[in-house]
């Protein structure tokens, strides 16, 4: 059941009304049971994967409770290792194996057998719900959180509908609490989280949906050059409006609920280098990463070993070489977490690479800015945008082509066959002239709202005290998505590009 | 507290330590400045910072890290 369906729409309402309706102390339960009826509308598998991660993450968080109040210190932290080790080598492999399913190796091997079914897509949400329930039991067995005995809040940690389909990824202690109290109906809570889901569902089905047929298209081994240069134009278009335009849907669907779901995107084509840019962009992701993989690996005993002895034959690079190890292991985390296949592994060591280079070369920009003073001058942070947008720009291409070395061949194109003549493809993609200008017209909105954000604040907020304004607006745009969205023949609704990771 | 704050200055030379910054909330610490000063901390106090200390509330100034050298030194 996608967010941008006539279904999800009717389950969202009616579940909306029964929520804030109920008397006494059920809304937790009515949530939960809304959740997992989500869930089992993609299938039983769905459902079934959601509910086993939970039991056992909720188990294994009971055990490590009652342990540390029996033993506690030291003697608690020995009894718990086993669990938390355990629980984290089944969900993962669980998820890995999962992942492997999806490959054509597997579909071929599994196919008319009695396993086909894992060859089918993967459950839903489970590449977020399994981080998110691992960052529960490692919290837990690190003492940050304390272990939830009540089923229920932890269910709904795990299984909170609007997440499921693309994230973000919370930890408990941002969410777990939001789910004990009873919430009273508020207008502007509502209000605001659906004028929400309507800005998400403009980015989906106006832009990203419409720039998707461009995208496919210029997939063909045909399009080099200036064509891919455009793909990868293109493909940043697509990519943010969905990701974003879904992250906008869950987070509008959880506030009218009155939950709030942590940010994903903090205007990420604002960076202007590429640490920033990771910070910005799928932040939930790469905060779990930083935490979970990058400090636990740059300042485990083995990497430390290695750094000690590397010093001395090194010191410049020795000391760095913690900082470069873990960036490594969780670059090659974050590709194997999107897909298993090679280019989402080439993908990471892209990142890591661009990342490394940019720490060697610090000394030099250093050097560099006190000798010539640019990065005083107000033009130069708009060069330092660009620059990031395109460099990412390339580096994401690698998404799309699953054949790696059909991924460089177009990359060198860019270097050895560009001529502006390429650009005349764009009457072969699929779009017409109207649909040329629907796209600059979306983008144009969609830059202008975030540059308001950026200086203004919270546009919502300043709309709530003129009403008039943003009833007109909102009717504005939901005319907009309803006439404009892209409702073509064959079109899936629904199908969000990060729901495949 | 001083040699906290020469460690600080060899990463951030652009930086005036001796000021009262607030090290994560100003952006002046990223991930990769936290490892290195983990790494040195190590190589200088022989102290070593374990992966779940490394929070923005024992990073956000010179004295929270300080006391959390000094906290872990006692123990």
């Amino acid at each position: 059941m996608g967010f941008t369906t006539v279904k999800f729409a009717l389950f969202f309402l009616a579940l909306l009304i029964v929520y804030y309706r109920l008397p006494g102390k059920g809304q937790r339960a009515v949530l939960l049971a809304g959740s997992w009826c989500f869930a089992l509308a993609d299938g039983w598998r769905s459902l079934l994967m959601l509910l086993t991660t939970t039991v056992t993450a909720w188990a294994a968080g009971y055990v490590m409770g009652e342990n540390q109040s029996c033993l506690g210190g030291k003697k608690a932290r020995a009894a718990n290792r086993p669990w938390m080790a355990g629980w984290t080598i089944l969900n993962l492999t669980v998820l890995v194996l999962w992942k492997l399913c999806q490959s054509e190796t597997a579909s071929r091997a599994l196919a008319g057998g009695d396993m086909a079914f894992l060859t089918r897509g993967l459950p839903l949400g489970i590449s977020f719900y399994t981080l998110q329930a691992m960052s529960y039991v490692l919290d837990v067995y690190q003492g940050k959180v304390e272990p939830e005995k009540n089923f229920l809040k932890l269910a709904l940690f795990t299984g909170f509908f609007p997440q499921l389909v693309q994230g973000p990824i919370s930890r408990y202690g941002q969410l777990g609490n939001q789910f004990g109290e009873r919430r009273d109906y508020e207008k502007k809570q509502v209000s605001f989280g659906m004028q929400r889901m309507l800005w998400g569902s403009f980015k989906k089905l106006v832009i990203a949906d419409r720039m998707a047929v461009a995208v496919t298209a210029l997939k063909d081994p045909q399009y080099t050059g200036g064509a891919f240069f455009l793909l990868t134009l293109f493909y940043a278009v697509q990519i943010y409006a969905d990701f974003t335009g879904g992250i906008d849907m869950a987070l509008g669907a959880a506030q009218a609920f009155g939950v709030t779901l942590p940010e994903n995107f903090i205007h990420p084509f604002f960076s202007k280098n590429i640490a920033e840019y990771w910070r910005r962009w799928h932040a939930t992701l790469g905060g779990w990463m930083k935490e979970y993989v990058f400090y636990p690996v740059s300042v485990s005993a083995p990497v430390r070993r290695l750094s000690k002895a590397a010093r001395k034959k090194w010191p410049g690079f020795g000391k760095r070489l913690p900082v470069y190890g873990a960036t490594l292991v969780t670059w090659l985390a974050t590709g194997l977490w999107h897909g298993v296949t090679p280019n989402f592994v080439v993908w990471g060591m892209l990142n890591c690479l661009v990342i490394v280079i940019s720490q060697e070369l610090t000394p030099l920009y250093r050097k560099f800015h006190s000798r010539f003073r640019w990065k005083e001058k107000g033009w130069y942070g708009g060069f330092e945008m660009v620059r990031m947008f395109l460099l990412m720009n390339l580096i994401r291409a690698c998404d799309l082509f699953p054949n790696v070395g059909e991924y460089f061949r177009r990359l060198g194109s860019l270097f050895t066959g560009f001529s502006l003549s390429d650009f005349a493809c764009l009457d072969q993609l699929g779009l017409t002239a109207l649909d040329y200008g629907i796209l600059l017209a979306g983008v144009a909105v969609m830059a202008a709202v975030s540059l308001v954000q950026v200086k203004q604040g919270s546009i919502r907020e300043k709309l709530w005290r003129r009403p008039v304004l943003r009833l007109a607006l909102g009717f504005g745009l939901f005319l907009t998505v309803l006439l404009m969205g892209w409702y073509g023949v064959g079109y899936e609704a629904g199908d969000f590009i990060y729901n495949q990771f | 507290m001083e040699t906290l704050a020469s460690i600080l200055s060899e990463l951030h030379p652009e930086v005036d330590f001796s000021l009262d910054h607030r090290l994560i909330e100003e952006g002046i610490l990223d991930s990769f400045d936290i490892v290195t000063l983990v790494s040195e901390i190590d190589d200088r106090f022989g102290v070593v910072i374990p992966a779940q200390e490394l929070t923005p509330e024992n990073f956000a100034s010179v004295r929270t890290l300080y006391n959390l050298i000094v906290k872990l030194k006692e123990n």
